[in-house]
């Protein structure tokens, strides 16, 4: 099954692939992965989204929070959280087509982005299976390009984020 | 204002304030600043003939002393060396600094001769690694690795650093503080699972003690002891836990799992109480998962949250060091009336009494005895000869195969990090350089380096090492002339078809410890194995005993491949008479 991660992690360099990695090397699937700077420029947010096992999402989660780089990795796939994708679509149209397109487009609340003889560059917004029904309704159409962006989500819970604090060098042994 | 230097002198000013006192390693393009620096630096450096190896040996140096060992290699094929080591470290949870030359960081990324992604390469096979770019970055990484490297679950962790890091001028600033945010260590265990934990032990009927190579990680070995001795449980350690239990303690039962003793393993399979500490279920302990310890709640103490649960669910699941866990739960169950109550209950009373009745009938019924022959020298009466000569005060350091299983079952060991092998990995060609780090780490200690005709053929150009420092190692060759282990699964599981398990052509040891200027010997007979072992223990320097034992012996007890371990083959399979 589907597996959402949401990873605060920490930018330095080797951070992607030590998370990348670790489900590589463990033989999970990643579905989807996204990443961007927070508020805080040295730190990124991930959203992944992994095809698992479901008895082994707690060691998923566990395996990436051993990691230095990742402050926290918390399992969004049944807790209160907003799951939302994007994607842009060419579509090719021909004139008789047209507007029929862009009524389909409103109905799902896209955006054309771009238009021209050919046809509209269009983007939508929505959770996955939204967009997939979406994509259905373009290739009805004629021949569509479509790129998608990956789940991104945000908990509805305020999650506390325990940070470990720094060790005096004299305290270590 | 400190004076200034370069990155290679800085590097070993960090190592200094480590602790280190001695590294091993093999020179290289990338690394000659750095070489340079250690001409007439007071840190010992030991050079090793192969980088692999001086990897075993850092493993060995930590081994043996709970110390972070060092090991050293050049950029490209020096890091590569360096893998299986490292994978052998994080395997074993052994604590590990390795260092790297990388190609000059201006040319990183272009194929540059000696160039290798060691970063990239050894990301899976270390706790953590580093790339520094930068001089400026240098102390911070090297004290953050050595943290990383000893602290928590121990493992190797890698620092990669550029020809010019080594070479550029700078100062050292003392590094005060590190600081991980995301680096969490779980050390003290929950407080209300601990008693819990007590609670549980106090009212078994059936409690048995499953302790691995944590105990030893964590150095706490006494508080096992005493924990074994209020229970007065049942206890067995894994392959990794050899020495955290005195072997001659009366509750020790021996290893268990796919070679473990027939008690150790009937005992995990009827407990109703099991009492995991510092073990991650690896299943050449469990074999099949359903059916181990089927009737057992199971305590689960481990520094690792992921490994809790991880095989085996636990009931009560307690995160922490295992020293401090064990100390607070001897404290609770001492103080705690459950035991005492639960004790003086005849009912329970009775019921631990007829535990350990069962337990001594299962070791009476199939001990792990040893095998003689007057004929030739059995494998299990070499380990038999060597545990009278250590009496359970030596180091062994084992290669893989089945000397090494033997070695488990029949070598006592009175005290922690003197069973040294390499238990997850399985690392053939890891007995005798781990030696190497051993004496190194332990100049006081007799120090064995037991290895097979396999193992020992990875290891030999580590005998220029070995004669190079004059280290009094007694290389045992337990030689049966095969792959053993391979053969023994090729006879029991593929119809006896020994495909490329033979060794011929095994060299003359006498010859080629002369060769190397030392004194060697090779005997078959029985008669002469005890005085030859006493020989070699009594020459002051190296010595390479080479015991040619019966070649087609095979270890049991034996769970085979996906088996339960209750479900033991305990001796070979008799051949069936042929009517003449």
């Amino acid at each position: 099954m589907l597996q959402i991660i949401s990873l605060l992690v920490e930018n330095k360099p080797g951070a992607l692939m030590r998370i990348t990695g670790l489900l590589s090397q463990r033989g999970y699937n990643i579905e989807s992965l996204t990443v961007a700077r927070t508020l805080d420029p040295e730190l990124s947010r991930m959203t992944i989204v992994v095809d698992v096992d479901s008895t082994l999402r707690q060691q998923v989660i566990k395996q990436m929070n051993k990691l230095v780089n990742v402050l926290q990795a918390v399992d969004l796939t049944e807790s209160p959280a907003v799951r939302r994708e994007m994607v842009l679509v060419r579509v090719r149209t021909v004139q008789e087509t047209r507007t029929a397109v862009l009524k389909e487009a409103e109905i799902f609340s896209a955006r054309v982005v771009d238009s021209s003889t050919e046809g509209f560059a269009l983007e939508a917004t929505g959770d996955p299976e939204k967009l997939d029904e979406f994509i259905d309704v373009m290739r009805s159409y004629g021949e569509i390009e479509t790129t998608r962006s990956g789940v991104v989500a945000v908990s509805l819970e305020a999650k506390k984020l325990k940070l470990q604090p720094p060790v005096l060098t004299e305290q270590r042994a | 204002m400190s004076t200034l230097t370069n990155g290679a002198k800085m590097l070993l000013e960090c190592l200094a304030r480590e602790g280190v006192d001695c590294f091993f390693g093999y020179p290289g393009g990338v690394t000659l600043p750095l070489y340079d620096a250690i001409y007439d630096h007071h840190i010992r450096h030991v050079l090793v003939r192969h980088e692999e190896n001086a990897c075993f040996a850092a493993e060995g140096y930590a081994r043996a002393t709970g110390k972070v060992g060092v090991c050293c290699a050049t950029s490209g094929p020096g890091a590569t060396n360096l893998v299986t080591g490292l994978v052998d470290a994080m395997m074993d949870s052994i604590p590990i600094v390795a260092l790297t030359g990388q190609v000059t960081s201006k040319l990183i990324g272009s194929d540059a001769f000696q160039e290798a992604d060691t970063f990239g390469i050894t990301r899976s096979c270390t706790k953590h690694n580093y790339l520094v770019k930068k001089l400026e970055d240098l102390p911070q990484a090297v004290h953050e690795a050595f943290y990383i490297a000893a602290s928590g679950r121990p493992g190797p962790v890698l620092v990669d650093i550029p020809k010019d890091v080594f070479q550029a001028q700078g100062h050292y600033t003392p590094v005060t503080s590190i600081h991980l945010p995301g680096y969490k260590v779980y050390t003290e265990g929950h407080t209300g699972q601990i008693r819990r934990a007590a609670q549980l032990m106090a009212e078994a009927e059936r409690p048995f003690i499953y302790a691995g190579g944590g105990i030893i990680a964590a150095n706490a070995s006494a508080e096992l002891r005493e924990l074994v001795e209020i229970l007065d449980a049942p206890a067995v350690t894994t392959l990794m836990g050899l020495g955290g239990l005195p072997s001659n303690h009366p509750n020790f039962v021996s290893m268990p799992g796919m070679h473990g003793s027939y008690a150790a393993n009937m005992g995990m399979t009827h407990c109703d109480v099991l009492i995991a500490l510092g073990v991650r279920f690896d299943d050449r302990v469990t074999g099949r998962l359903a059916a181990f310890a089927p009737h057992a709640k199971v305590v689960h103490v481990d520094i690792d949250p992921a490994e809790i649960g991880k095989n085996r669910a636990a009931d009560v699941p307690i995160v922490g060091d295992v020293k401090r866990v064990l100390a607070k739960l001897n404290a609770e169950l001492r103080g705690g009336a459950g035991l005492q109550a639960c004790a003086s209950a005849t009912d329970a009373l009775a019921a631990r009494q007829a535990w350990w009745s069962q337990i001594r009938a299962w070791q009476a019924e199939h001990p792990l005895a040893p095998v003689t022959s007057d004929s030739e020298i059995k494998p299990q009466h070499l380990m038999m000869e060597i545990d009278r000569l250590s009496a359970g005060e030596a180091i062994v350091c084992s290669d893989v195969g089945q000397h090494q299983m033997w070695a488990a079952q029949l070598i006592r060991f009175n005290a922690p990090r003197l069973w040294i092998n390499s238990g997850g990995l399985g690392a053939m060609g890891f007995g005798l350089p781990s030696a190497i780090g051993a004496q190194f780490a332990r100049p006081d200690k007799l120090v064995f380096a037991l290895v097979g005709d396999g193992g020992f053929q990875m290891s030999i150009p580590e005998l220029s090492t070995i004669a190079s420092h004059g280290l009094p190692i007694k290389i045992v060759i337990m030689n049966n002339g095969y792959l053993g282990m391979v053969r023994q699964w090729q006879e029991l599981f593929y119809n006896n078809r020994l495909s490329s398990v033979e060794l011929d052509c095994f060299p003359d040891a006498e010859k080629l410890a002369a060769a190397y200027g030392f004194k060697g010997r090779t005997i078959d007979k029985p008669w002469e194995l005890a005085s030859a072992l006493e020989e070699a223990v009594r020459e002051p320097g190296p010595y390479l005993l080479n015991v040619k034992v019966s070649p087609y012996e095979n270890v049991y007890p034996m769970v085979p491949a996906g088996g339960a371990i209750n479900e033991m083959v305990l001796a070979p399979p008799q051949p069936v008479a042929v009517p003449k």
